[in-house]
This record gives structure tokens, sequence and C-alpha cells, in this order.
């Protein structure tokens, strides 16, 4: 008996250890190219550390849509979390006075509180309608602050106060890189543990996870709970480092941006939605010395990567496994 | 009272045509057309740049439109969707092409045409009065063309051969294919015909109200309303909910300022969606 315990307790350090060695696989290399490579290829480019900086918050909030895309749902609405983060840091600061570190987690808790109560009923809903309304979602949010300022709410916020010790753009950079790695960090583990495991069997048979005694509602706002959680965060951390928030700060456009971006870097990774970011967001960048053909060729870009690499940019890695003989 | 019931219907006419493209197409190919939008856009900016560059009349800008629009459907049919459709490992794939290739018509339409609000003057002048309603003329020629081609669109999904072809694909794919049916050159009708619908809907509605080249979004969330509404994929769900939306903004219009107005029809969907999560006509999860 003893024995056979001790098996167990063998197989489950080994799983645990080639779980961690995977994780490293990929988080040290990216480490190293969010916290040192960048920094110091771009250090006397601010423009670049600012779009890099974009690309990190964005990725961030991406992370988030990644979550819900694991229970098997198309979430557009993470824009709506994001204006919420952002007016929640801006009210808290320059409203009520409230430190840049203690509004943060302020925002996230707020946007994760408004996720849970409306969660709970919209995910009811499956495939387009689910994404038909956290569109509509998006809007409403929109439209709720814009029309705040007739019941003495504000409808924009300027002149928030940057993070407390963060003033220059390589600063401003490290911090959202930072952040990055610990989203990253934090959703891999969510994805490894048996919460992870629950989520891809929803994904795959939502009646069948039922069937075996899960209580999929729970699960589904769980999910959903820290996708929003992840996306206030991110609005929070925007607002301050842009120092203003407005209604038309997060539009529909911008939570359909952050799904495709999950899509495009491939739903199969955790990295995924990070690659996908990096990717547009630079490619979108490097098309703006051609002014004029920008916005065309980016739309032809995409569509390229949809057509030819259905399953996203990281399942090129899988072809290229394929043909020097990895597994599968 | 009366103007706003005017204006209520003449909004869900338009509107109708609006619903019906998208429900077609998402009833043939199971395509939620995120593109919409864009393509009602489209018709708009063929209109304008018909009567302002060539010189021609309404008629023409407004044929030019349809086809021009409905080709761009065809062709996004052959080329993109069926590819994605025949590979796709998910169903959120087409999705996925669905919302590129909204983002591909809204850059070129971007290129083409700028960020200006493009408008045309009223194709007809002149006020008409029904009861204590006035009716721009301009608005009642709109009007009467959507009922029109509501009609004829009704008539050819439900009495030709190939509107038979299209329910039937919409209803049981493999039965139809065992029947003989070719459900490429059908699916590829269906598209260029829901698309059509929406550009034909763009070139009524820029001469009441312009259209720019970001307005795709915007229409294709009213859309997506309005098949919330109905059901999605059900014609009679389609009309339903363009008539609803219709009349519930003019009324709203009416009384209260714009951006109110659609914060409580989504917040009135998104309650509606707790009761009935698959619409008022629409197959629970079909």
């Amino acid at each position: 008996m003893a024995a056979a315990n001790d098996a167990v307790v063998n197989t489950l350090g080994n799983a645990n250890r080639a779980g961690i060695a995977r994780f490293l696989v990929v988080f040290l290399p990216l480490a190293f190219i969010l916290i040192i490579a960048v920094p110091f290829l771009f250090a006397d480019r601010p423009y670049w550390l600012n779009v890099f900086t974009t690309a990190s918050v964005l990725s961030f909030a991406s992370l988030g849509v990644w979550v819900t895309f694991s229970i098997g749902r198309v979430n557009i609405a993470q824009g709506a979390f994001a204006l919420i983060g952002g007016y929640v840091v801006g009210m808290l600061t320059t409203v009520v006075g409230l430190s840049f570190w203690v509004s943060l987690p302020l925002a996230g808790a707020t946007a994760a509180l408004v996720g849970f109560l409306i969660g709970w009923p919209l995910l009811r809903l499956k495939g387009i309608y689910f994404a038909m309304v956290t569109l509509s979602l998006t809007e409403a949010v929109r439209l709720a602050f814009l029309n705040s300022a007739s019941i003495g709410g504000p409808p924009s916020i300027t002149s928030i106060p940057n993070p407390p010790g963060i003033g220059s753009p390589i600063a401003f950079y490290l911090f959202a890189a930072g952040l990055l790695l610990v989203g990253y960090a934090a959703v891999w583990r969510l994805q490894a543990s048996r919460l992870g495991g629950v989520f891809r069997s929803m994904r795959q048979n939502e009646e069948l996870a039922a069937s075996i005694g899960i209580d999929i509602a729970r699960y589904r706002v769980i999910a959903f709970t820290i996708c929003c959680f992840l996306g206030g965060i991110a609005g929070g951390v925007f607002a301050s480092l842009q120092q203003n928030v407005f209604p038309q700060s997060y539009t529909a456009a911008d939570s359909i941006s952050f799904m495709l971006y999950c899509f495009l870097g491939g739903l199969e990774f955790v990295l995924g939605p990070i690659v996908g970011t990096f990717t547009l967001v630079i490619a979108f960048e490097l098309l703006r010395a051609i002014q004029e053909y920008q916005a065309l060729l980016y739309g032809v870009l995409m569509i390229i990567v949809i057509l030819f690499l259905p399953n996203g940019i990281l399942s090129l890695a899988a072809m290229v496994g394929k043909v020097f003989g990895g597994r599968k | 009272m009366d103007q706003v019931l005017v204006n209520g219907a003449i909004l869900a006419a338009s509107y109708a045509l609006i619903a019906l493209g998208i429900t077609i197409i998402f009833s043939i190919m199971n395509v939620l057309n995120f593109a919409h939008g864009q393509m009602f856009m489209l018709g708009g900016l063929t209109v304008y740049w018909v009567m302002t560059e060539l010189e021609l009349p309404f008629a023409v800008g407004l044929i030019a439109a349809t086809v021009a629009v409905g080709a761009i459907g065809m062709f996004f049919e052959v080329f993109f969707f069926r590819r994605v459709i025949r590979s796709a490992t998910r169903e959120e794939n087409t999705m996925l092409l669905a919302v590129g290739t909204a983002l591909l018509l809204e850059n070129i339409a971007l290129s083409l045409f700028g960020e200006k609000h493009r408008g045309i003057p009223p194709v007809i002048s002149g006020v008409h009065r029904l009861g204590d309603a006035f009716i721009p003329s301009n608005r009642l020629l709109v009007f009467v063309v959507s009922i029109a081609l509501i009609a004829l669109v009704l008539i050819v999904v439900n009495y030709t051969k190939t509107g038979r072809a299209m329910r039937a694909l919409a209803q049981d794919r493999t039965a139809t294919l065992l029947m003989g049916v070719d459900a490429h050159r059908i699916s590829m009708i269906g598209f260029g015909l829901g698309a059509a619908l929406a550009g034909v809907a763009g070139a009524l509605l820029i001469s009441v109200s312009g259209i720019n080249a970001g307005i795709g979004n915007a229409i294709s969330t009213k859309a997506f309303v309005m098949i919330m509404i109905g059901g999605a994929g059900v014609v009679s769900g389609a009309l339903l909910g363009a008539v609803a939306l219709g009349f519930i903004e003019a009324i709203g219009y009416a009384f209260i300022p714009g951006s109110v107005t659609y914060l409580l029809i989504f917040t009135g969907l998104i309650l509606f969606l707790l009761i009935r999560p698959q619409g008022i006509m629409g197959k629970p999860w079909g």
C-alpha cells in the first residue's frame, strides 16, 4: 500500500516537474525578450517602447478573452470591462485621491463583480448568440458612461496621474511587460490546474460535462469573472499611462480586436493571445510607413493569416515540428 | 404620435432589408455575417460614387450598389468561406473569417473614400401628409422600394426552384445534397443575395442620413439586435425583429435622447434574452 502511495506521489511529482519544465521552456524566453531584449534594443526609441507598452497591456486583456475561449465562448465584451476598469482608476485617483496601487486592484475587482453579475444570465447563451450579446454589451456599457453625465457621473476623466514612481517610457514599458508576465504565469497556472481541465471539458461538450456532475453554470461564471478581472486591470493601467479615459476609449471595434488577437495567435496555447497581439500591433505600426495603404494592407494581411493559418500563428510551430519529425 | 408611427414604419422597412440579408446568409451557411454593416456601408458609398463621380441618376446607383455588393458577397463565399468551412476544425473559424472580411471591407472603404461623412441630396423633394404626420417624399420612396424588395425576395425564396433549394439547405444540408442540389451554387447565390440586400439598404439610406466608412459596426450591431429579438436564421423572426427595433427606435428618438434609447434597447434585449434566449421565433439552439 505504502509502495503504491509512493508510486502515486512519484508520478504526481514527475507530472508536476514536467509541467513546470514545459512552462519554463516558454516563460523564460518570453521573459528574456520582454524584460531584457526589448529594453536593450529600444532604450533610446521612446516611440517603439510606447508601441510595446501598448501591446503588452492589450495582451493582458486578450489573455482574459482567451480564458473565455477555453470554455468555448466567443467573448466580444472585453472592451466594456477595460472601460469599467479605466473609469474606476480614473475616479479613484482623481476624485477620491487614492493611490494608483490601491485603485488598480479595485478596478479589477469592480470589473470582475460586474462580470460576475451580468455573466450569470448571459452565459446561458451559446455560440453566435453569446457573441452577439457580448458585442451589444460593449456598446451598452459605452453608452452608459456616455449618458452618466446626466446623472452626475463623469463623461470623461482627464489628468489622471501616472502610476507613482513610474514616469519614463522605459519605466512604463517595464511595468507593462512585468504585468504581462505575471498575467501569463497566472493564466498558465490556471489552465494547468483542475479548473483549467474543467474549462476544457466544457468547451468540448457542456452537456457531457454537466452529466458527470460538473456545475457548469458556476464554472462558466468563474471563467468569465477571471476574464473581466484581467480586462479591468488592463483598462486601469491604460487609463493611468495615457492619463485619460473617455466613453470612446473602448468601442465595439476594440472588443473585436481583443477576440481577433486570441484567434490569430492560436487558441491552443496560453501564449496565443500574446503572440497575436504583438504581431498585429507591430504589423500595424510597420505598415505606417506606407501611410496611404496602411489600413488596406492590414486588412489583407489579416485575411491571408485567417485563410492559411486557420488555427493561429502558433500552429506554424506545430507544422515546423511535423516537418522535422516532432511528436504528432 | 402619428409622426412617431410613420417614422417607425419607415425605419422598420429599411431595417427589414438588413435583417433579411443577414438571416438568409445565416440560415443557409450557418455563418454570422459580421461584415453585414460594412456591406451596407459599401452599398451607400457606391451610390455616392456613381452619382458624384459618374453623374448618373440615383436609380443607376441603386442597381450598381446591388450588383457590386452582391458580387462581393459571392466572391467571399467562393474564395474565403468555402475554403474555411471545408477545413475548419472549429465552428468559430467562420466567425473569425467573417470578422476579418468586415475589417477588410472597412479598410478598403477607408482607402477609397476616406473618413468623411458622405451624403447625397434627396432623390425626390416634397412632403406628403398623412393624418398629423409629415412624410418627406424621399423617405416615402425608400419605404416603397424597401417593401417592394422584401416582397420580391420573399417570393423568390418561397416560390422559385433556387429559393426552395435555399430553404432545403437551411433545413437539412445532407438530405439536400442527396437530392442532387448543387450546394456550392446555392450557397454562392444565397451569400450574394444576402449581401445585395445589405448593399441596397445602404444605397437607399444614404439619401436619408448619409454614410461614412466607420458606420459598419453600428449597422452590424443593429442587425444582430434584430435577429436576437426575432431569432437567428428564421425569416419571420428577422422581419419581426426589424419591426420591433424600428418602432422602438422611433418611439425612443421622439421622447428621449438618442444614445439613451440604445442603452435602453440593449438593457431590454439582455433582459429579454434571459427569458427567451433563442428570440421570439427562434428554434431552441437550432
